[in-house]
């Protein structure tokens, strides 16, 4: 199956073709993070067509869980209030079948796992291949425990998005890659969601050495939230991820900033 | 089962009762049966393989193992009384009674073994912070006090609706030198204290250990934490062996996370003879929904890095738990005791806070030891558990009995709850009254 990997050529896998769409252009690929349900069900796939329509080549929606560890205050509080409004994970299909059955944007959900756990590995999978979800982000979730998710998204076609972190070691890290289908998820700096003043230079480390490992889509994400920083990354990485930023644009002026936000972000896409 | 075997001769009895011949003592992760293992973030995994290769190391370096002796007798006042509890033992069918007295442990509880332990890989690790969640405070002001010992700086994270009920709590960390930080996401509860921890300990990874409280999250907190609690089962099974001559035929605990029980239970996992009873929070019972009775009721999942039994919703939410120990309220459970469940070694029961502040108050007025409450639930335990042996034998029968208690800690900390409980019993015992106030604790 190592022609489905990140280290392959891509036959089938949404993300890569969305990537290398982008690459064709000359440019990095725009990645926008949604919570689903937040504020609404509605709105969320609303906001997701917004960024397909501004520049996003994929798209994250994410799931509101009882326990995030990995986010900051940002998009704790839209989770939190998703959660307190009644989302319930299965929403998260129609929010996926919302946004592929209008535009032409990759979607992925994050998730982290217990979710998963609790529908099934292979009944997830396969309700999200239903929705034409591209795959899963998995904040939580390492290839080392990932068995059951292998299985599940060779059999139905879904990209494996694992992430590495600048304390990855060069064991690890090849181990991952491995593992991904689609891209490799770089997670810029040692922390939780949120934007930052500055991209952290270990980033760009951290894209080299999963290159090193044999990835060939390395997108990073962690603390992006202008086209500036999206210029910085883009010099460099195969598509740059933006979540906090595009959450606060949500929670402070709906479906039109979300579109203004994503906008002005991709100007930020093109390699000089 | 039924043969309880006399002092010295329970080695054959051992080895019919693991007739595979394993051993269920150090079972060392990552993965008991289908529980433990890393769900964590990528980027913590580098910090747990180094914590993971320390403690290897630690465990096989003489120099450790006497620092960790030294510390444990001079420090802590280890080994801990075995007493034996005659006039609390009447009320449970005349069995006898050995309570485990980690409540005259240094820092009033089981908890200052695991810190202990961990503050010393921290400083093998090379690290100089420390960060801690902590319930109601005692790990907390453990892990302050393992700071202040051994010169590191401690950051302990509590939900905040804690740091006010248990404002002297939250000073004593701060008189130790450790700063307490209010945790006021999600549900402000230990889960939330121990995301918040988490998400500390992935920026501040370079220097910071994160010293966690109980046999629970990610490979190999679960094998490291019962590691330094073991002395507790070691210590308890030599003692009824000395002052019984012989093994007991039970040992109970209560379980939060389950750090004092794993402690307790390991010194006598491969003795077939000897029952062990778990006991969780029944909050008000676990009819209502408002309860911590994990292994009871709760479904496997993953949660703060280990697959393990966990209270769950349909869609994997993790559920708020209930308990008037905060000791014990924690909607999770450590991955050996879910294994330990399954294999149906060891048995699971709840106990409601009516039934704990019960046996609080009679350990109170027949032996002259405040309990702490989340101990309270073991008392509460063993005293159905000495009914049942007495029925079992007879009423000639009960005084050969002998049930160990881990009596985890001391209940100073928890007079303020316990007045507000009895108080309300003074006044007016009808149990509606009971019921309606105690949501107010």
């Amino acid at each position: 199956m190592t022609t489905e990997r990140n280290t392959g050529k891509p036959a089938t896998s949404k993300s890569a073709i969305a990537i290398d769409k982008a690459r064709a252009e000359g440019r990095a690929a725009l990645i926008g993070y949604l919570p689903a349900g937040y504020p609404s069900v509605e709105e969320t796939i609303a906001a997701g067509i917004a960024l397909a329509r501004n520049g996003a080549d994929l798209i994250e929606i994410g799931i509101p869980y009882s326990d995030p560890v990995m986010d900051g205050p940002v998009i704790q509080a839209a989770t939190t209030e998703a959660l307190a409004k009644g989302f319930s994970v299965r929403q998260v299909f129609d929010v996926v079948a919302g946004i592929t059955s209008q535009t032409d944007a990759a979607v992925l959900v994050m998730t982290y796992w217990n979710p998963v756990v609790r529908m099934g590995v292979d009944e997830f999978s396969r309700r999200l291949a239903e929705a034409g979800g591209a795959g899963l982000i998995t904040p939580d979730l390492i290839p080392d425990e990932a068995a059951e998710w292998m299985d599940a998204s060779e059999k139905y076609g879904l990209d494996r998005v694992f992430l590495v972190a600048p304390s990855s070691t060069p064991e690890r890290m090849r181990r991952t890659v491995d593992a991904s289908r689609g891209f490799v998820y770089a997670v810029s700096i040692m922390g939780v969601t949120g934007a930052r003043s500055s991209v952290s230079s270990a980033a760009e480390d951290v894209v080299a050495a999963a290159r090193a490992a044999g990835a060939e889509r390395v997108c990073v994400g962690l603390g992006v939230s202008t086209a500036e920083q999206v210029s910085e990354i883009a010099a460099y990485a195969d598509g740059v991820i933006v979540g906090s930023a595009l959450v606060a644009a949500v929670r402070d002026g709906g479906v039109d900033a979300v579109a203004q936000l994503t906008k002005d972000l991709s100007t930020g896409l093109t390699r000089k | 089962m039924a043969d309880a075997p006399t002092a010295g001769s329970d080695e054959g009895t051992v080895d019919a009762f693991l007739q595979g011949g394993t051993s269920l003592r150090h079972a060392p992760g990552p993965y008991f049966g289908a529980y433990g293992g890393r769900w964590m973030p990528e980027s913590l995994i580098a910090a747990l393989d180094e914590l993971e290769d320390t403690f290897e190391k630690a465990k096989a370096d003489p120099e450790f193992i006497a620092q960790i002796a030294d510390l444990n007798k001079n420090y802590s006042g280890r080994p801990s009384l075995l007493t034996e509890a005659k006039r609390f033992a009447e009320h449970a069918g005349g069995v006898r009674i050995f309570l485990k007295r980690e409540d005259l442990n240094h820092t009033g509880s089981h908890k200052i073994n695991n810190v202990l332990g961990q503050a010393l890989l921290a400083k093998r690790m090379g690290k100089t912070r420390v960060i801690a969640e902590t319930g109601a405070g005692q790990h907390g002001v453990a892990s302050a006090t393992a700071a202040a010992l051994l010169g590191l700086e401690c950051v302990v994270y509590m939900g905040a609706e804690d740091c006010r009920r248990q404002a002297l709590n939250v000073a004593r960390m701060e008189l130790l030198g450790a700063t307490v930080i209010p945790v006021t996401n999600g549900s402000q509860t230990l889960k939330d204290a121990i995301n918040e921890a988490l998400r500390d300990w992935v920026a501040n990874v370079g220097n910071t250990h994160y010293l966690l409280g109980t046999a629970a999250g990610a490979h190999p907190f679960p094998a490291l934490v019962r590691y330094f609690h073991e002395v507790i089962g070691e210590e308890a099974r030599a003692q009824i062996l000395e002052q019984a001559g012989r093994l007991p035929d039970a040992v109970c605990a209560c379980i939060g996370g389950g750090s004092n029980a794993i402690g307790i239970f390991h010194g006598f996992l491969d003795d077939p003879s000897v029952k062990i009873y778990g006991f969780e929070a029944g909050g008000d019972g676990v009819e209502t929904g408002r309860h911590a009775a994990t292994i009871t009721l709760g479904r496997p999942g993953v949660l703060h890095g280990a697959r393990s039994y966990l209270m769950q919703d349909d869609d994997g939410q993790t559920i708020e738990s209930h308990s008037i120990s905060a000791g014990l309220d924690y909607p999770g459970v450590g991955p050996e005791h879910s294994y330990l469940a399954d294999i149906g070694r060891v048995s699971y029961e709840p106990i409601t806070d009516s039934e704990a502040m019960e046996a609080f108050k009679l350990l109170c007025r027949t032996e002259g030891i405040i309990p702490a409450i989340e101990s309270s639930h073991a008392l509460a335990g063993a005293i159905k558990v000495g009914q049942r042996l007495a029925a079992e034998g007879g009423a000639a029968g009960a005084s050969d009995k002998i049930v160990v208690v881990n009596l985890s800690g001391r209940g100073d900390k928890d007079v303020a709850t316990a007045a507000e409980w009895f108080d309300l019993l003074d006044k007016d015992s009808a149990e509606a009254v009971i019921g309606k106030e105690g949501e107010q604790l």
